[in-house]
């Protein structure tokens, strides 16, 4: 009864999901990781990175240069770069200043931040209200096996945040700036004494996982050729989720949550098809589930003591 | 003797001039209301909307024959129930304004209807599709010149029968709206014969429907049926063809509008929707409709109920110049409006204020055109719908 090729469907759908979600998860994990802080603007700064990504694009046509993989290209790195500077600057003059304030401040701080971002693209950007159309730039050529439809799209797509994840395992574990990322997130008194610059350090670990929340906008509008003012909400949510499922302060963590939480969605869809509009509530419920069986995480922060 | 008369051609002199004055001094200005969603996903349709309620005041501005000169004052409900109640609100409760037209969102219409009842202003409703907005309550504010979701569904079935279709797989989103839809499309396919393998309730901004397609996937219906709005029948249609279901993609009035065909592009082929009224451009009407809309030089296109806003707005402003600006009266004028011609056809209505004319036409895309059935390349057999026969 149960058909193998849709099986494999569905894990397909659940893969692209899990990979975007991971990517955000990693985000808010990073943060946590060196200042022990939740950044809630985090899913608004994955809109605005969406949203460069088709100013991008839209200025490409106007000079007529929007050749598929050069636009791809520069999709990713333009709203990469610019929103790796708009989180180190939430970081630099939002968080930092915060520091050594309760904890509650900094998280209620963040969310006014992605309010206003979030609300500065719906009111600001020409007709940010609405759903932007998103160009699908990536060869739509689909594979048949059975019932399995696989698009090469979506292949690459994933393919692309797999080598993401792996170049970020690479910079935290083999370079000095992964290092000193590593030695802040485990101690960042000691790691000042031993002369690793902590506000540097922090500044770019703020950069690299906005970036990274930016590729996921771009995953998001590629996959599913459509973008909007709102749709950083419920990703910041889902990612925040991961990574507190995944454990709160490990990479590793975060990226089994981001996938764990695709999975659960899409069971939640396979498992109740009666009710599948409660797939969400029913994905929650199970990380509520998890989180009071092991309150870490799955994966608990190494060295981390918690009250 | 003398001055008597010298008074009575005075007054005569005075009469006459007061007259001509009173002709050409300003006329009184009178305030008209429009509603809809002029932002979010559906906001295609609530300014082409209000472009076509504009259009009918500014061509009865240009009148001499008017007694009123007109200002039309628009309201954004963003399609949000709490919003709408919000500007619903400031519309009542502002005394100028003598009548309104509104209402794309069936979610909202149902919201605010009670607003305007305590504040006895009356409405006609020019697209929102829900029964209960005009059967849920007597408020005697309340009209509507198109039809039901009623009617539309069950054509809609009937129809799809007809054509030889045995198996359906329902998504609807989770508002009231998307529910209704479901339940009478289900109630009349089931009436007709028509199998209904599955449904699947949405939330109305989700945004990934693979998991949902893949379980409709698995039970291979003939027909993906969707009762909800534009923005999710795109990330239906869409996300079908990502995952390969090849089922023929039946919408509702709800997908009718030019946002689906330029978002989705040449996907939206073959899609099939239902609407009432009459088909705008072959009625006389409907063609000055349209010739005076492009004289106007809007921006945005009327969309598909643009000609049920001017329909209603020239029903108001009719009223209006008959029995004046008063809102009891609008009201009264309005409940008792019986054949009444319009650009859509005959308006009537019934003791809840429902226009009582069952028309319903359908459409289906063809070359990027939303084309009447009975116009399009399908009907004459040239193209075939997906999954026809099997």
């Amino acid at each position: 009864m149960v058909d193998a090729a849709l099986l494999a469907q569905h894990a397909v759908n659940a893969l692209m999901l899990g990979i975007m979600y991971a990517l955000v998860a990693v985000g808010f994990t990073l943060f946590f990781g060196v200042l022990d802080v939740i950044k809630f603007s985090h899913g608004d700064v994955l809109t605005v990175g969406a949203f460069t990504g088709l100013t991008v694009w839209l200025a490409l046509v106007a000079v007529d240069l929007a050749t598929p993989w050069l636009a791809v290209a520069l999709l990713v790195l333009v709203p990469a770069l610019a929103t790796a500077l708009l989180g180190a600057l939430i970081g630099r003059f939002v968080v930092l200043p915060l520091k050594g304030a309760p904890p509650l401040n900094v998280l209620l701080a963040t969310l006014m931040c992605g309010t206003i971002l979030r609300e500065a693209i719906r009111l600001f950007y020409p007709g940010g209200a609405n759903p932007k159309p998103f160009p699908a730039l990536l060869p739509t050529t689909a594979y048949q096996l059975g019932n399995l439809n696989l698009r090469l799209d979506s292949v690459l797509l994933f393919l692309t945040g797999v080598a993401i994840v792996v170049a970020l395992h690479l910079v935290i574990n083999r370079t000095r700036l992964g290092l000193a990322i590593r030695a802040v997130a485990q101690d960042a008194e000691i790691a000042r004494v031993m002369g690793i610059d902590h506000v540097r350090t922090v500044l770019i670990t703020f950069a690299i996982g906005s970036a990274l929340a930016a590729v996921a906008g771009i995953m998001h509008g590629l996959y599913y050729n459509e973008i909007n003012f709102s749709m950083g909400l419920l990703l910041g949510v889902i990612g925040f989720s991961s990574a507190v499922v995944g454990g709160l302060g490990n990479v590793y963590g975060a990226i089994l949550g981001g996938f764990l939480f695709a999975f659960l969605q899409t069971l939640g869809a396979m498992a109740m098809p009666f009710a599948s509009a409660y797939r969400d509530v029913f994905a929650f419920a199970v990380v509520i589930a998890i989180m009071a069986v092991r309150p870490t995480g799955l994966i608990a922060e190494r060295g981390v003591e918690r009250a | 003797m003398g001055g008597r008369g010298v008074r009575v051609r005075i007054l005569g002199v005075a009469v006459t001039f007061l007259l001509i004055a009173g002709s050409a001094a300003a006329k009184e200005t009178v305030y008209v209301a429009f509603l809809g969603p002029l932002t979010g996903g559906v906001s295609a349709n609530g300014i082409g909307g209000r472009n076509s309620a504009d259009l009918a005041v500014r061509l009865r501005n240009a009148d001499p024959n008017a007694r009123y000169r007109y200002e039309l004052i628009s309201y954004d409900t963003e399609c949000k129930p709490s919003t709408g109640v919000q500007v619903a609100t400031r519309a009542a409760a502002d005394r100028r304004v003598v009548a309104a037209v509104a209402h794309y969102c069936s979610v909202v219409a149902l919201a605010t209807v009670h607003v305007y009842h305590r504040f006895g202003l009356p409405i006609v409703v020019w697209g929102a599709v829900h029964p209960d907005i005009t059967y849920g309550n007597d408020y005697r504010e309340i009209h509507r010149i198109n039809g039901t979701m009623i009617n539309q569904n069950e054509v809609a079935s009937k129809f799809m029968r007809s054509l030889g279709y045995e198996t359906w797989a329902i998504l609807y989103d989770t508002t009231d709206y998307g529910k209704g839809h479901k339940k009478y499309f289900t109630k009349y396919l089931q009436e007709n014969g028509g199998k209904v393998l599955a449904s699947f309730g949405v939330t109305p901004d989700q945004q990934d429907f693979t998991a949902e397609l893949t379980e409709i996937k698995a039970l291979d219906p003939q027909v993906v049926y969707f009762g909800g709005l534009t923005p999710l029948g795109v990330r239906i249609r869409a996300q079908m063809e990502r995952i390969g279901l090849t089922s023929q993609f039946e919408g509702t009035s709800g997908i009718m509008s030019d946002a689906y065909i330029e978002a989705l592009g040449p996907l939206a082929e073959g899609t099939l929707a239902f609407r009432e009224g009459a088909p705008v451009d072959k009625l006389p009407g409907g063609r000055f409709f349209v010739e005076k809309y492009r004289e106007q030089g809007y921006k945005e296109p009327p969309e598909a109920y643009g000609p049920f806003a001017f329909a209603a707005m020239n029903l108001v402003l009719d009223i209006i110049e008959r029995v004046g600006p008063d809102r009891e009266k609008v009201r009264d004028a309005l409940n008792a409006v019986k054949d009444y011609d319009t650009i859509v056809g005959p308006v009537t209505f019934d003791a809840n204020g429902q226009n009582v004319v069952p028309l319903i036409t359908k459409y289906v895309v063809q070359d990027g055109r939303w084309t009447v059935w009975e116009d399009s390349a399908y009907a004459r057999g040239e193209r075939r719908l997906r999954r026809l026969g099997e």
